[in-house]
């Protein structure tokens, strides 16, 4: 659920922005390190943004750029870099990640690394080593590696490393006090120490050196280290020879570099196979930082591992681990429902009761009605029924999944539906981006690329809108407690069991249209078979209750809400001007009704219905209001925030149940919203796959909805 | 004890050190990222409720490989 302005908003177009701006005497600090160690939170810590977090790897997918002071009021660029294990990229996120950290210009780069796995950070330390000279080791999650019991020689490990080693714990913001004093040492800080070298055994040393003198003199100075380029030469690694050529004009693609690259590995391995070398390479840093820890880190009885044994069994457990993820699905829904009714009747009186005042404030300054009433029963309307109806589930839906997010449980969820996805041909962590298009879609689709295969990750983004986001979520609360609750909605706890049960039960079916769906794209237009997979099962963490709920409230809740307003204002507009501007007797509104009719029967519902949906395509959290507008003619509503209002609207137009049903599912396969299209092209930069993810669903809530209206009208004839 | 197993045949509570590897290309990064190289300890911990991926403690870490994969490793049991 990264849904933040930096994940849907404007910087998520700038994918990889390599050569961040610098700002007067501002330094560039790169934040890198493995997935998962806390990079995004220090980053938050030190800028006081709020970059979205969670206890899973692949949290952060583009760079975010934040500003801070020093101590002395030095001034810092930061970039958070999304997490990658080494300098060989696998996935399109990790390829930003290294040619951010080898070509980002950056003044120090700062490895954030996790205590409590020291060893598998530090190989990415060794790497990063080669590259740069001004590096920084951040040892975060202190606390955790105090608490597997982990002790670590900070002594020993700077002086092997060569390096300055800061131990933090970024969850506490003052511990990461001695970080910006680092900073603010500059070159002082790296000046005497002698930082570590790799060595590769004699063979590879020699040819290393005699790469570094043919590149040497030819070339214009650059800040990167030939050995490095050398390195690169042996491997052949093509994609990262091209970015060195690219982003310093080397000449490294030569016949001639390419010729000798290829004499050397020949001289060592008696072949020529790039490959294998990078192998040796990657197990020599491996062995290096596997001898460092050995010394190093100290361990101890580890406390609390009964707890995460437990969790672990409850969670990933033969027996527990369906019905738990079923629990936790009906429990945040149940929450939200029940909750958000209370806040929602209560923000609706507030909001519809200051409407009157309005008018008559506007009466009071005599602006005339041609323009008042378009504005307070078009565009205020609109957007107080946003308000009100929007904004309660959203407030209490965010803060709960970000806490299930935070503890861990999200990667447990991928690793138990791994073999079901498998089964559909893609892979387990196309529930991972699932669950993020459940607070947003277009945040949905970014979150895909942490699918390393490009197959499996197109399917994962032609799905994506199958689950409901937060915009479509309250139309299905308010219909589930319309016409599923008996007539005390809201008040009894069974109704808002049985209320939270029908969201299950739609859910559900969003999931298995999902799997169905991926299934029949991945043995026709994607065919394929699973790639390889593998995914990193982080220690369950105690969430941060407070920050939690802070974050998710001003941040997302005030960031989405924002969104839907700005797409429901101009909206309320159009429909007002629709359901009164008359042509031949007839408004507009009801020719263009009467004109979708057809096929809006067809599928269950009515023409009005359709308009509703056609006209939400900036924003699906307009389209109840839409239809209210619309079925009351665009005349004035009273008092239409709370459910009871709307039940009487909606059957007095003639809605049965059957109704209810064919817009929910409608509801959960529809087109995606604009954002989320236009976030599915900039992601597959293909208009194909952009029209198929506009199809597919549409497709789909089409044959859906007329074969349950059908089925459904068929069966109650028969039984009547 | 001393025999050459497949990663994958592995049981629960069992330690081993990794001999082969033939597994292709992309996915043989991704383990030597991870720690998966021929020479390394691995432990597997337990299996996903449909059998199927299974997680290894490695170099600290848990990781949840497919069977398929597994497939690929060629381990010798440790104590």
């Amino acid at each position: 659920m990264g849904l933040t302005k930096a994940s849907v908003g404007k910087c998520a177009a700038e994918k990889g922005i390599k050569n961040v701006k610098r700002k007067g005497n501002e330094k560039i600090i790169a934040l890198a390190g493995n997935p998962n160690v806390g990079k995004s939170t220090v980053f938050n810590a030190l800028t006081g943004l709020d970059q979205h977090t969670g206890n899973w790897s692949g949290k952060t997918v583009t760079n975010a750029i934040g500003h801070f002071k020093g101590e002395n009021g030095e001034e810092y660029c930061i970039a958070d870099i999304p997490g990658t294990y080494s300098l060989y990229p696998v996935s399109a996120e990790e390829e930003t990640a290294c040619e951010m950290i080898c070509f980002g210009k950056s003044d120090i780069t700062a490895v954030v690394c996790d205590a409590s796995c020291l060893e598998r950070n530090l190989s990415l330390v060794l790497q990063i080593s080669e590259i740069s000279r001004n590096i920084i080791v951040v040892l975060n999650l202190m606390d955790e590696a105090e608490r597997k019991g982990i002790r670590i020689d900070l002594e020993y490990l700077e002086d092997s490393l060569g390096l300055p080693v800061i131990p933090v714990t970024a969850k506490k913001k003052k511990s990461l006090l001695a970080l910006v004093k680092a900073f603010g040492e500059g070159e002082k800080l790296f000046e005497g120490r002698k930082t570590i070298h790799m060595e590769y055994g004699e063979d590879i040393e020699r040819e290393i050196t005699l790469l570094e003198n043919m590149i040497k003199p030819s070339e214009n100075d650059c800040n990167i280290p030939y050995r490095w380029i050398s390195l690169k030469l042996l491997e052949n690694d093509e994609r990262l020879l091209e970015m060195i050529s690219e982003n310093y004009g080397f000449d490294i693609l030569s016949e001639k570099a390419r010729e000798t690259a290829s004499e050397s590995r020949k001289r060592i391995l008696k072949r020529d196979d790039g490959e294998t070398i990078r192998e040796t390479l990657v197990s020599c840093v491996m062995k290096k930082a596997s001898d460092i820890c050995q010394n190093a880190v100290k361990r101890e009885k580890e406390k609390g591992a009964v707890i995460q044994t437990k969790l672990e069994k409850l969670f990933t457990g033969k027996y527990t681990s369906f019905p738990v993820m079923i629990l936790f699905l009906m429990l945040i829904l149940w929450i939200t429902v029940t909750g958000a009714n209370i806040i929602s009747d209560a923000l609706g009186k507030v909001l519809f009761g200051i409407e009157p005042y309005l008018k008559e404030f506007f009466v009071y300054l005599h602006i005339p009605r041609f323009i008042s009433a378009p504005l307070i029963d078009g565009v205020y309307h609109v957007l107080a029924w946003v308000v009100s109806v929007m904004l309660p589930p959203m407030a209490i839906f965010f803060p709960l999944f970000s806490l299930l997010e935070d503890i861990g449980y999200l990667p447990r969820l991928a690793y138990v539906l791994d073999r079901p996805f498998c089964r559909c041909g893609t892979c387990g962590k196309q529930a991972l981006t699932m669950c993020m298009g459940f607070g947003c879609n277009a945040a949905g689709v970014v979150g895909c690329r942490i699918i390393d295969s490009p197959r499996e990750r197109i399917l994962a983004i032609l799905t994506n809108s199958f689950m409901i986001c937060n915009g479509r979520f309250p139309i299905l609360i308010a219909l589930a407690s319309i016409f599923f609750c008996g007539t005390d909605r809201s008040q009894s706890v069974l109704s808002s069991f049985v209320s939270a049960g029908v969201l299950t039960v739609f859910i559900l079916l969003g999931i298995c249209v999902t799997f169905l769906v991926t299934k029949i794209l991945s043995v026709t237009l994607l065919k394929g078979i699973p790639s390889s997979f593998t995914l990193e099962l982080p220690s369950f963490r105690m969430p941060d209750i407070g920050s939690v709920v802070v974050r998710s409230v001003f941040d997302r809740t005030i960031f989405v809400l924002g969104r839907a307003a700005a797409a429901a204002a101009p909206a309320g507009l159009i429909i007002w001007l629709a359901g009164n501007i008359t042509l031949r007797d007839m408004t507009l509104l009801e020719i263009s009704a009467r004109f979708f009719d057809p096929l809006g029967n067809l599928l269950g519902m009515d023409g009005v219905m359709l308009i509703s949906f056609i006209l939400g395509f900036s924003a699906n959290e307009t389209v109840i209001p839409i239809a209210v507008m619309a079925y009351t003619s665009g005349g004035i509503l009273t008092e239409a925030g709370n459910t009871a209002a709307l039940a009487d609207i909606l059957i007095s137009n003639g809605w049965t149940w059957i109704t209810a049903v064919c817009v929910m599912i409608f509801t959960v396969m529809h087109w995606p919203c604009s954002t989320t299209l236009i976030t599915a092209y900039k992601e597959t930069k293909s208009i194909k796959w952009t029209l198929l993810s506009f199809a597919v669903p549409t497709l789909c809530g089409i044959i859906f909805c007329a074969f349950i209206n059908v089925l459904l009208t068929i069966i109650t004839s028969v039984i009547n | 004890m001393n025999e050459y197993i497949r990663l994958n045949e592995l049981l629960p509570g069992e330690g081993a050190e990794i001999k082969y590897m033939k597994n292709s290309v992309s996915i043989r990064r991704r383990l030597y990222d991870l720690g998966f190289f021929e020479g390394g300890r691995v432990k597997c911990i337990g299996a996903s409720p449909l059998g199927d991926p299974r997680a290894y403690l490695i170099r600290d870490t848990v990781i949840a490989l497919r069977n398929k994969d597994c497939g690929e490793i060629t381990v010798r049991r440790t104590n």
